[in-house]
């Protein structure tokens, strides 16, 4: 299976609160790959993918935060032009949506990579992998 | 488990014969009052009524109503009834809302409300060979003292832990086999909570079977959601501190809270005219002391809304019941001009499982307008990562409220643990247009 897990924590919109996650993170030693915030006026959730999700997962609900995990698909992107439109067509034509997205680059490998959130991840995989789309599995994640 | 009575004679009195008696414990009580109480004596004149005029019991409706301004006017003991010689013990309430109020007891009116409690613990079951936890506060509220003398009296043995240290109490239900717990709900939703984070199952871990809840109004939700989350029977418990503490709860079959008639009676009241309500209508409960000395109470509006039921209890009492207290008329929040109960809100909050037991209404006025702001918990397990699935829950709240109340509701979540846990009563509304 080459779905990975994302954290999701449920976050109120106030100052702080961001720090308290990061802290968390920082002090068990969890390195966060990719992250982003999405924002809904008094609250908003944070989504991120790190490299020990079972840790991650677990020092942030001891914390007493409300978390939870997604399986989303951790896809490489062509670094030139028409890279993430490629994606989202094939996507797109086999009707499949996407929930959301974000993308980060690795420092390592020098890649970029989106990960993606789509309502039927079992086609998703096959539809991107017969369109000549890599995706990372966890492995590579954790190794990045 | 076993259900049996603590006084089969007088809990199953037939009707006649436990009207008969209240009825010469009136006018004892009345002869009482005029007699030893100037305060009451000039209240009656004020009434145009005697003791002579009270002879059957509805002639209850002719004597004067007695409110907690009385209290305060006459503050520290000016409706005391015996001098201070026969006080074996006061309580004193915290005044919160005003002057505080004192209540005196002379040695038969504390083996009146022990043997109340008795009663009441033996209906649910309890009895030798339980551990009774008191979880309530312990000193000038009469939580604590009356909860544990009602436990010794039946031969249970009790746990004095009061209120608070909420990990202690968790390991010591635990070493010392607690069987029933007695404390506010939404302190026992919290020790839930903990026991969680500690790694105990209060279902699976300790031997808790029954709580005794009270000195907050509840709901029926409330109820559901600590049996279903702690596999224990949650009872609603019931008394004043001006009627003495705690004195009644439901029976095993948890359908009403049983009023022994033969120390108090009770009547439903439309609070605005003071007139009895039919059966089953919500009324102000109104209350006169049929065995109680040093401070007896004459038609003493207590301020909390129930509904009466009068028709004999399936377990065989005979005494009339009250359904769960529905909030107190002083609890009530005027939101641009409708009536809202705090317990109204918290009935639709809890028949929603994806959100928390732990809630809080705040009130604030927005230029000419009220506008109130339920705050509540998101759980783990509503929480699905998607914002859409957030926003439809908030919508979903607000328009269940809007429902029930008439009146909308902002609904903010929150993060789990943040709506500030209380150890005794807690404090569910803000109302920031008073300050």
């Amino acid at each position: 299976m080459v779905a990975i897990k994302q954290i999701s924590i449920f976050v109120e919109n106030k100052p702080g609160r961001m720090a308290r996650v990061a802290k968390t993170l920082s002090d068990a030693g969890v390195n966060i790959r990719a992250l982003t915030i999405a924002e809904a006026g008094d609250f908003g959730v944070i989504r991120m993918v790190v490299d020990d999700t079972e840790k991650g997962y677990r020092v942030l609900r001891e914390r007493g935060l409300t978390v939870s995990e997604t399986e989303v698909l951790a896809v490489e992107l062509k670094d030139v032009p028409g890279g993430l439109y490629e994606i989202a067509k094939t996507l797109g034509d086999h009707e499949i949506n996407m929930d959301y997205a974000y993308a980060f680059v690795t420092a390592k490998s020098e890649r970029a990579m989106l990960i993606l959130r789509v309502d039927d991840i079992k086609r998703a995989t096959q539809v991107l992998q017969e369109a000549g789309v890599r995706i990372a599995t966890r492995e590579e994640i954790q190794r990045l | 488990m076993m259900f049996r009575y603590w006084n089969p004679h007088i809990e199953r009195m037939p009707l006649p014969d436990l009207q008969k008696l209240q009825e010469n414990r009136l006018r004892s009580v009345v002869r009482f009052v005029s007699a030893h109480s100037a305060f009451y004596r000039q209240r009656f004149a004020e009434a145009g009524v005697a003791p002579e005029d009270i002879t059957k019991l509805s002639d209850v409706a002719k004597l004067p109503f007695t409110t907690k301004l009385d209290l305060r006017n006459t503050y520290p003991t000016g409706m005391f009834c015996l001098p201070g010689d026969w006080i074996v013990r006061y309580h004193v309430s915290s005044g919160t809302t005003g002057k505080p109020t004192v209540v005196g007891y002379t040695q038969g009116d504390i083996d009146m409300w022990t043997d109340s409690l008795a009663r009441a613990l033996t209906s649910i079951g309890l009895g030798r060979g339980d551990v009774i936890q008191v979880g309530y506060g312990y000193g000038l509220f009469t939580g604590g003292l009356g909860l544990h003398y009602g436990a010794e009296k039946i031969g249970a043995t009790v746990l004095p832990m009061g209120t608070g240290n909420t990990e202690r109490q968790i390991e010591l239900m635990q070493d010392l086999g607690s069987t029933a717990i007695a404390c506010t709900p939404s302190y026992f939703l919290y020790i839930n909570e903990v026991a969680q984070q500690m790694g105990i199952s209060i279902r699976e871990d300790t031997k808790l079977k029954a709580g005794i809840f009270g000195a907050e109004p509840w709901s029926e939700e409330t109820r559901k959601r600590i049996e279903d989350a702690t596999g224990i029977k949650a009872y609603d418990i019931f008394g004043t501190s001006e009627m003495s503490g705690p004195l009644f709860t439901e029976c095993h079959l948890q359908n009403g809270i049983h009023i022994w008639a033969d120390y108090f009676l009770i009547e439903v009241l439309d609070p605005q005219t003071g007139e009895q309500v039919d059966e089953g209508e919500r009324g102000e409960l109104v209350v006169t002391t049929l065995d109680k000395w040093a401070f007896p109470l004459i038609r003493y509006r207590i301020g909390d809304l129930t509904i009466l039921n009068t028709e004999v209890c399936e377990c065989g009492r005979t005494h009339p019941r009250i359904m769960r207290i529905l909030g107190r008329t002083d609890d009530m929040l005027i939101i641009r001009g409708i009536n809202v109960f705090p317990s109204q809100v918290e009935s639709v909050l809890l028949r929603m499982p994806e959100i928390g037991e732990q809630y809080q209404i705040i009130v604030d006025r927005k230029g000419p307008l009220d506008v109130m702001t339920v705050k509540v918990e998101v759980t783990e397990k509503a929480f699905s990562d998607k914002i859409s699935d957030l926003m439809s829950l908030s919508k979903r709240v607000a328009k269940e409220l809007q429902k029930v109340l008439n009146v909308s509701a902002e609904v903010e979540l929150v993060e789990q643990g943040t709506i500030p846990r209380s150890m005794g009563k807690a404090q569910r509304v803000i109302d920031k247009r008073k300050v």
